[in-house]
């Protein structure tokens, strides 16, 4: 997938330094999100849009760190409340490309209205939500997407608390723009990322993030090397779902179930399931956003991207509306209704 | 519409019905009670409106239960509304009606013990059946019983005569009895404004606009006022017919106004005079959701509302729209303020303009969301985490909730803070006559925004005001980041320094605290020395200033002064308190402004605390002040 060009376009080249700020990266060493914010810094200078436009908003935890890294405006707020506030500054001033930086705990726990509401209302905010399964600033207990069963500091005797999928609530969340990537697979990653730049519109993207401190490998198993083929299904539009290391094997749906079919390689059956991003309905999305190893693969790319007014520039039409009938009399407004004049 | 008025002077009233007494009167106070559904509000707002057509000084307390519909006839679904009209400035809406008028057995008994001994007492007879009798706790019928012999009572079949007035009309044939049934309330309205020598003309012309499009509801209330008008005519009712003249007003232009619409009003005039785009983040909650009703209406003049998932997303949007370049707003009422706080906290600490607006109710908890009271003062003061301080201002009449709105966008953005303003339910629903004022006699404050990136710091102070730059995203070359972890002056970067810390700490109550020399005086009514000063904050300035006059008749040395700036103080109000032996702080909490006056100043201030839900009754304070100077004088 070649890199989209949005903006003016004359606005001069810009490098991945232009995006990497004067401040010390304080992520402990290894931690994925080193990967993540190189990606960003990577993808965004190809954009075509001026730096000053960029402004990363973020909540508490680990991820939330990211706006201090990034040589954009940045607002680094308070925990759970970035989908609220940049849906605030985004309606402030539209023109921005408004990001949001944060975290399992961040976006799933303390904030999960805010998120929820920031989904179905297509405000034009793009959502990294850096999935660890662990609260990691505060040192290592479970979280909302931790499993069923895991022993953290908080949970000794093992979690009894049932996890959330990320990508099943972002889609009954009605979000337009629905995708999963990686920390370690860059390449992946930035073509996703210059997906999301490209929507308009409410877009989160699950991007699981290895925490090397306290959950070191929860994604080895889907991830490293020599598994990643056969338990990862990169989705692409328009194409029949296929993965393994030998791409022999498919995935079929029938009725509402899915299952996977093997086939020679290079020969795959002609009812495999046809990826389709841009389906208006939601449904086969949600379905396959139900899937993982070991039964099935994780699917990783874009569930979902659907065309849809932006909260925003509904906002802006009303007030651009009104005004078009003529601007507001400030002095007629304050007299009110009714008025007497005393001699 | 616009009437010419001569103050004080001729009749805007009817005259000349020939054979009945017309008295002269100064003030009077109405108060019409009935079921939540019988349209008390909308009735006693007419009668408001007219008053102050006419002329008359007019002060409201709508009073009204948290059920939008309690069982019909039960105590709990008792909704009222007491209007006080005067030839004279008023300030408060009457300690004690002159006249009920009671729809049912219910409005009766939760009203009768506030009316005047021998007040005029009109009842609805038809609604005093066995069950309705039994809703209110009734054992026997007082209207049978004696037990109304020190009221003069007027009995009339507002129910029945309503129906007989309105039998022929559309109405009754698309919508049957009960349609006609709801429009005893302008019925009963024309038997008063027959009483008082009322125009009709402005109600008429309200029913025209208010149903239009529904001509069938325009023609039933226009009939059920004037049936009740010609009735009362008619049947000789009143011995007398009273008459209130218009009051003296400094001249200009009036209107009537509530304080959540002066608020509104404020807001956008506030925000126009900074040149900024208003944003209103909000979340519905008694009594602050008129604010946002009034605003989601004026998007010809930019103004942005947005309807938040919670209360703490309503603050947020307001402040991310702050971060953007725009007024944010935000208003609330108690519960809604206690999750705000941590973002209050944010805006304190990364110095982004803001306004929290708290209009006080009941509480705490749910407590009484349509009583008012105002018990947030230390919570507006000190209810955040840490050291957080910013500047609170609090109106004090209906009409100041305009002018304070102007007044916390200019301290907001010029010293780059969030302000809270507070108001209560009293202010926010209560209305008085209120001059217009001209947009030029207001101040004017553009915003100028950072562009130059030359030498730009996030955090490099205006050696003046201590605020730091507002540079909108999207300015090319300014590129920073703000955020909630303490960091050093001038870069804005994160640092853990505890000297650090402390320097910033006092940085920010440093700039808070340099206000009070951008704010007025502390202006004092009355002498400048002497026994007692009655100070108060907020919603009681009307019955202070009551309580002030009439204990100044008498001769007392006694002085009034009405603090709107909370944080800071004026800076002279360390001085006006040692003038006094004696300082007397009436507030509806258990003593919020006595106790920072008197860790603040070391004076012996004392509390007087009503909660209520209620406001202060001018007979109230001025028995209070009689005490306190008593006590002095032994």
């Amino acid at each position: 997938m070649g890199v989209t060009t949005m903006g003016g376009g004359e606005h001069s080249q810009l490098t991945r330094k232009d995006f990497v700020s004067d401040q010390e990266v304080r992520w402990c060493p290894g931690c994925g999100d080193y990967s993540i914010l190189k990606a960003v810094q990577t993808v965004l200078p190809e954009l075509g849009i001026p730096r000053e436009k960029f402004v990363f908003v973020s909540g508490i935890g680990c991820s939330s760190r990211f706006p201090y890294y990034m040589n954009t405006y940045g607002f680094h707020t308070i925990h759970g409340r970035a989908p609220a506030i940049a849906t605030g500054l985004k309606v402030a001033n539209p023109d921005l490309q408004v990001w949001v930086a944060t975290g399992d705990g961040d976006a799933l726990s303390i904030g999960g209205n805010h998120l929820i509401h920031a989904m179905r209302r297509n405000i034009d905010i793009k959502v990294l939500m850096f999935n660890n399964r662990i609260y990691g600033l505060t040192k290592g207990q479970y979280s909302p997407t931790s499993e069923l069963g895991k022993k953290t500091k908080s949970t000794p005797f093992g979690s009894v608390d049932r996890p959330f999928n990320p990508i099943s609530l972002a889609l009954g969340s009605e979000a337009t723009f629905v995708a999963r990537s990686v920390d370690v697979f860059p390449a992946h990653l930035k073509e996703t990322l210059v997906r999301v730049a490209g929507h308009r519109g409410s877009a989160f993207v699950e991007i699981l993030q290895n925490c090397n401190v306290f959950n070191d490998g929860a994604f080895f198993d889907v991830t490293d090397k020599g598994v990643r083929d056969d338990r990862t299904l990169a989705m692409e539009h328009g194409k029949p779902l296929i993965f393994g290391k030998n791409q022999d094997r498919g995935i079929r749906l029938k009725g509402t179930r899915l299952s996977v079919a093997e086939f020679p390689p290079g020969n795959p059956p002609a009812d495999l399931l046809v990826h389709e991003e841009s389906d208006p309905d939601a449904t086969v999305a949600y379905i396959l956003s139900r899937i993982s190893p070991p039964e099935f693969p994780l699917p990783i790319g874009i569930f979902r991207q659907v065309a849809a007014p932006t909260f925003d520039g509904a906002i802006h039409d009303q007030v651009a509306a009104a005004r078009a009938r003529g601007a507001g009399d400030l002095e007629k407004l304050i007299r009110g209704p009714e008025t007497w004049t005393v001699t | 519409m616009s009437i010419d008025i001569s103050s004080g002077s001729g009749r805007a009233g009817r005259s000349g019905r020939a054979g009945r007494k017309v008295e002269e009167v100064e003030t009077v106070a109405v108060r019409f009670a009935g079921d939540s559904g019988d349209g008390m509000q909308v009735t006693g707002d007419q009668f408001t409106s007219t008053a102050v057509i006419i002329g008359n000084d007019v002060s409201t307390f709508p009073d009204f239960p948290a059920e939008i519909r309690a069982p019909a006839g039960s105590l709990p679904g008792v909704s009222g509304f007491q209007v006080r009209f005067s030839n004279h400035d008023i300030h408060t809406p009457g300690d004690q009606p002159d006249v009920l008028v009671a729809m049912n057995p219910a409005a009766l008994k939760v009203n009768l013990g506030d009316l005047k001994p021998n007040g005029m007492l009109l009842v609805n007879t038809d609604a005093f059946s066995d069950s309705n009798l039994k809703l209110a706790s009734y054992s026997s019928n007082p209207l049978e019983d004696h037990s109304l012999e020190g009221y003069q009572v007027f009995k009339v079949e507002l129910t029945r005569l309503t129906r007989t007035a309105l039998e022929h009309t559309e109405l009754r044939k698309t919508h049957g009895q009960k349609a006609i049934d709801r429009c005893k309330n302008f019925y009963a309205l024309g038997i008063m404004y027959w009483l008082y020598n009322r125009p009709l003309e402005p109600t008429l012309r309200w029913l025209e606009r208010k149903f239009a499009g529904s001509d069938e509801l325009v023609e039933a209330n226009k009939l059920a006022l004037t049936g009740g008008y010609n009735y009362a005519h008619s049947t000789e009712l009143f011995q007398c017919t009273y008459e209130v003249a218009p009051a003296r007003f400094e001249p200009g232009l009036y209107r009537n106004i509530s304080g959540n619409t002066a608020l509104a009003l404020g807001l956008v005039t506030g925000a126009q005079q900074a040149g900024l785009t208003l944003f209103y983040g909000s979340y519905p909650i008694t009594p602050a959701s008129d604010v946002l009703h009034e605003l989601s209406r004026f998007k010809e003049f930019g103004v942005i509302t947005f309807q938040a998932e919670d209360e703490i997303a309503a603050l947020g949007s307001a402040l991310g729209a702050a971060f953007g370049g725009c007024l944010g707003v935000s208003a609330t009422s108690g519960p809604g303020m206690a999750l705000k706080g941590e973002t209050m906290g944010l805006a304190v600490t990364t110095e982004l303009p803001l306004i929290i607006v708290d209009i006080q109710r009941g509480g705490p908890s749910t407590g009484l969301p349509t009583k008012t009271e105002q018990a947030d003062l230390l919570m507006a003061m000190f209810g955040r985490h840490a050291e957080s301080p910013l500047p609170v201002l609090a109106a004090a009449t209906p009409g100041d909730c305009f002018y304070l709105a102007i007044e916390a966008v200019r301290i907001a953005t010029k010293y780059m803070t969030p302000v809270i303003l507070l108001s209560d339910g009293y202010l926010a629903n209560g209305a008085e006559p209120w001059k217009v004022p001209s947009l030029t006699d207001l101040p004017s404050f553009p915003v100028q925004f950072r562009t130059e990136s030359e030498d730009f710091a996030p955090f490099l102070r205006n050696p003046h005001t201590l605020a730091r730059p507002w540079v909108k995203p999207g300015t090319p070359g300014l590129e920073h980041r703000i955020g909630g972890l303490e960091h050093e002056d001038v870069t804005g970067n994160i640092n853990y320094d505890p000297i650090n810390h402390e320097r910033m700490v006092h940085m920010r109550a440093d700039k808070v605290a340099a206000i009070a020399n951008d704010i007025p005086l502390l202006t004092v009514e009355g002498p400048d020395q002497g026994d007692l000063l009655l100070l108060g904050w907020g919603s009681t300035e009307g019955a202070m200033v009551g309580a002030f006059e009439q204990l100044t008749r008498q001769g007392k040395r006694v002085a009034r002064a009405h603090l709107r700036y909370l944080n800071p103080f004026p800076r002279n109000l360390g001085e006006v308190l040692k003038q006094y032996k004696r300082v007397l702080i009436p507030e509806m909490n258990m003593g919020q402004l006595a106790l920072l006056i008197r860790g603040r100043f070391l004076v012996d201030a004392i509390s007087y605390s009503k909660v209520q839900g209620r406001p202060f009754k001018v007979a109230e304070i001025k028995a209070r002040a009689d005490e306190v100077l008593a006590r002095e004088s032994v």
